[in-house]
């Protein structure tokens, strides 16, 4: 593998939902290190493309290869390839039976295959990087929604992945607590993580993000700088989805 | 005067202290078994409840109809024809399982078929996304349910869980007709022994104060749970 092959390198991705036809030939590639945004009208097709990055949804075609793994193969080994791909979702997710600890360690216990001390200082380490370390014996339903969500944002990063996938992160968030999952963005990125969000924050796109794509229908309309895609769209879907986002 | 001679005679005959005393050996060892036989009927039941409800999440057409006509099949059948037939219909065709295996086998088929329906509605109510979190860090499908999903689907259904247990402990009953001395067994001996109902009642006591906890402890959660929705 060469030093400049894309980390993630999806190509002619279509997926089919019954009669409808949700991704139309899309291809993607992020560098290492990127921080690409992808936005869109709902029903774009951007939350599917991200789904389809770790097959959580099974592309209909096309071709799917992150850090060197042929995500789609048969041979592959999903779980283990998923390891490597940490996922963030617009709902949490926290298992709400478990500890923010238990949360973080179970994967390291049961696919990393860790020890329980082990599992659990890797999993303190994780909370710490979000910092939540004070909060690890807290259950879900004790913690705030952005607490949540950095403890979910935790449970990915133990797992030392090599892109992390965010879904809408902070969609569900009430407005004053976006901040501090924010905050823990920008502090991975700075870390070196490569990123593939799907959000509107526009703000943090516009401060943070390498790469904006622009998907419509299922296709990526056009991509570029945030400069370049906020200041001066070429495409007329483009000025009047970030003209509709803008005003809000 | 007169009125208290049919008085009498119904608590000599169904609440009868002397009679509890002369069948209470019996009725011990009725008790001895209907506890063992729970013992035994409720985790097989209950085993065979997890394997249906995990079956129930395999979108295959090969998996979905055969696991239909089984859980009907089992459901709709009355449980002591059931397990008269493995026990007294099998041996024609070689298979005898004898008493206690007729007991395990039939009430793995309709305890089983139960529970099964009870966890796979918790199952289902545990949201796709618990789901789709836990296989997105690498857990197997089967380590998802183990660790993430069943949890939670027990949780969710736990007042249901506690209510079949409670029927399948009473059902246990019906062990009499493999001619196993569970505790109505042994009060209908002494019963026809003594020429007297007070051993059935003494059971009926028995049973009660077995399962009244149980029924407390459900009604407690239920009150939690209808709590926790407002």
């Amino acid at each position: 593998m060469s030093a400049h092959a894309p980390i993630v390198d999806a190509r002619a991705i279509h997926k089919h939902f019954g009669h409808l036809h949700v991704l139309k030939g899309v291809d993607l590639q992020v560098a290492e290190k990127e921080l690409v945004f992808l936005i869109g009208p709902s029903g774009s097709g951007k939350s599917t493309l991200l789904r389809c990055l770790n097959r959580l949804e099974e592309p209909t075609s096309g071709s799917v290869i992150v850090d060197g793994i042929d995500m789609l193969d048969a041979r592959t080994d999903i779980n283990k390839a998923r390891q490597r791909i940490g996922m963030v979702f617009q709902s949490f997710n926290l298992y709400p039976h478990m500890t923010a600890l238990g949360n973080v360690a179970l994967a390291l216990r049961k696919v990393q295959g860790l020890g329980k001390a082990a599992a659990e200082a890797k999993a303190r380490a994780a909370l710490d990087r979000v910092h939540l370390a004070d909060r690890a014996d807290h259950y879900p339903l004790q913690l705030s929604g952005g607490q949540q969500q950095r403890v979910a944002i935790a449970r990915a990063i133990a797992l030392e992945p090599r892109v992390m996938l965010f879904d809408e992160p902070t969609s569900a968030l009430d407005p004053e607590l976006v901040g501090g999952v924010l905050a823990v963005m920008r502090e991975l990125r700075e870390d070196g993580m490569t990123m593939v969000v799907v959000s509107h924050e526009m703000g943090f796109a516009k401060a943070a993000a390498d790469r904006v794509v622009f998907m419509a229908d299922g296709a990526i309309v056009e991509q570029g700088v945030p400069a370049e895609i906020f200041a001066a769209p070429r495409h007329d879907r483009t000025r009047a989805f970030i003209s509709q986002i803008e005003r809000h | 005067m007169e009125a208290l001679i049919p008085m009498d005679i119904f608590l000599d005959t169904f609440f009868n202290w002397q009679i509890v005393q002369e069948a209470w050996p019996i009725l011990w060892q009725g008790l001895q078994a209907t506890l063992l036989l729970s013992a035994l009927v409720v985790p097989i039941g209950v085993a065979g409840g997890i394997i249906l409800a995990v079956l129930a999440t395999v979108h295959s057409p090969w998996v979905k109809w055969p696991l239909r006509v089984w859980v009907d099949t089992f459901r709709a059948l009355p449980p002591l024809v059931l397990l008269v037939f493995i026990f007294a219909g099998l041996p024609f065709i070689g298979i005898d399982v004898g008493a206690w295996g007729a007991v395990a086998i039939g009430f793995f088929l309709n305890t089983g078929a139960y529970y099964g329906e009870i966890l796979r509605a918790g199952i289902e109510s545990v949201p796709r996304g618990q789901l789709e979190a836990a296989r997105s860090t690498g857990l197997t499908r089967g380590q998802t349910m183990a660790y993430v999903v069943l949890p939670q689907a027990v949780r969710n259904v736990l007042p249901d869980l506690i209510s079949n247990t409670l029927e399948v402990v009473k059902l246990t009953s019906i062990a009499s007709v493999v001619a196993l001395p569970e505790l109505l067994f042994q009060a209908r001996q002494a019963q026809s022994v003594t020429y007297n109902a007070t051993p059935i009642m003494a059971a009926a006591v028995a049973y009660f104060v077995l399962l009244w906890p149980v029924v407390r402890l459900l009604s407690r959660l239920e009150n939690r749970q209808l709590a926790g929705r407002q």
